[in-house]
């Protein structure tokens, strides 16, 4: 009985703690620059591109410029947009993205996105792989996407 | 000795405005009714032909009439797209949950506009990592010229690095109706969520054409 009381609570709180680490939306930041939300579709293979996405919130007092993703899944990453006119979709390098302060920049679906290409291994439903954004001024924010089933509209709710 | 070289210019530049002319000939008339536009949202048919002969994800040539009695979703895109596509083709395999029995009058379709890469073997994996209702089509380069123009839709190879293979495709987005008598019936613009179109499709199948 006194274990119960005694043990309980403390059990209760360790376990809570680990819920919260397990739990807690990935995210990170530095600089008043926050990245959050990132997902990705599982791929089909390894050939063929995967996009991720994720938002950017610039709560600094600095403009900043995203300049290039890495990540060690992929033999090839980059900042890609979808232009889309008249119905008809185009897609290529985005070039450096601009981060205003106090802004917040959306990369999802038919719009920018971070483009995987030449994959190590294929990127299954329930895993996660690392994605460093490097940033003009804040320099470099590593995040984990978790990778989401393939028509996946958005992040893990 | 100086007639030559003029003879030759003047060729050149003959050439020059025969290719120019025949690119703009291409743009404008693959342009006049791209799938996405308003006025084809809105619009009945217009000069859309749902006919085509392809290969399904099984190796089968079929045509458009093998699938006649069915409402067709049908969406032109490659596998190695990475997102308008499964984008998409994520709202199609939403369509079919969502109309749960109903789906068996529907036959949702994914034209390859990138045969090159899109042989029956790539495109049945990739259709199936999506819904097993999903029929994948490609076929040769021809077949899919015809495909496309019948539904006037637009594609286009765009380099990106060094090597051949190393290209993406530009592509209409929209998603096209086909009623069970072969006909036309409407687009659906991208970003159209997986609710509205099984909404909208009800509809019709309540209150056929």
């Amino acid at each position: 009985m006194i274990r119960n009381a005694s043990g309980l609570p403390l059990l209760a709180a360790v376990l809570s703690a680990l819920a919260i680490l397990v739990v807690a939306p990935p995210c990170a930041a530095a600089d008043g620059l926050r990245v959050e939300n990132p997902w990705a579709r599982a791929s089909v293979g390894t050939a063929r591109p995967i996009a991720a996405y994720l938002t950017i919130h610039n709560a600094g007092r600095n403009d900043d410029v995203l300049i290039g993703v890495e990540t060690p899944v992929a033999g090839m990453a980059e900042v890609h947009k979808i232009e889309t006119k008249d119905g008809i979709a185009s897609m290529g390098p985005a070039g450096p993205v601009a981060v205003p302060a106090g802004a917040s920049v959306r990369l999802a679906p038919g719009g920018l996105h971070a483009m995987l290409m030449s994959l190590k291994r294929p990127l299954k439903e329930g895993s996660a792989f690392s994605l460093t954004l490097v940033f003009e001024k804040a320099g470099r924010i590593e995040v984990s996407v978790p990778v989401q089933g393939i028509g996946a509209k958005g992040p893990p709710q | 000795m100086k007639v030559l070289p003029a003879i030759r210019r003047v060729l050149w530049t003959a050439v020059a405005i025969f290719a120019a002319v025949n690119v703009a000939l291409i743009f404008w008339t693959d342009r006049r009714n791209p799938g996405g536009s308003e006025q084809a949202v809105s619009g009945r048919g217009g000069d859309i032909r749902p006919e085509f002969e392809l290969t399904d994800h099984t190796g089968r040539r079929v045509t458009a009439r093998d699938y006649r009695g069915k409402w067709l979703l049908v969406f032109f895109g490659f596998t190695y797209c990475p997102d308008i596509c499964p984008t998409t083709l994520g709202e199609i395999a939403g369509v079919v949950s969502a109309l749960g029995p109903l789906a068996a009058e529907v036959r949702p379709l994914f034209v390859s506009i990138d045969p090159t890469r899109d042989r029956v073997p790539d495109i049945a994996r990739y259709v199936a990592a999506f819904h097993p209702a999903i029929v994948g089509l490609t076929g040769s380069e021809a077949d899919v010229a015809t495909a496309a123009k019948n539904f006037r839709v637009y594609y286009e190879k765009i380099a990106r690095g060094e090597t051949p293979s190393d290209y993406t495709m530009a592509h209409t987005t929209a998603t096209y109706l086909v009623d069970p008598e072969g006909r036309f019936d409407r687009v659906y613009a991208y970003g159209t969520s997986a609710e509205d179109i099984a909404g909208d499709l009800k509809k019709r199948m309540e209150n056929p054409p």
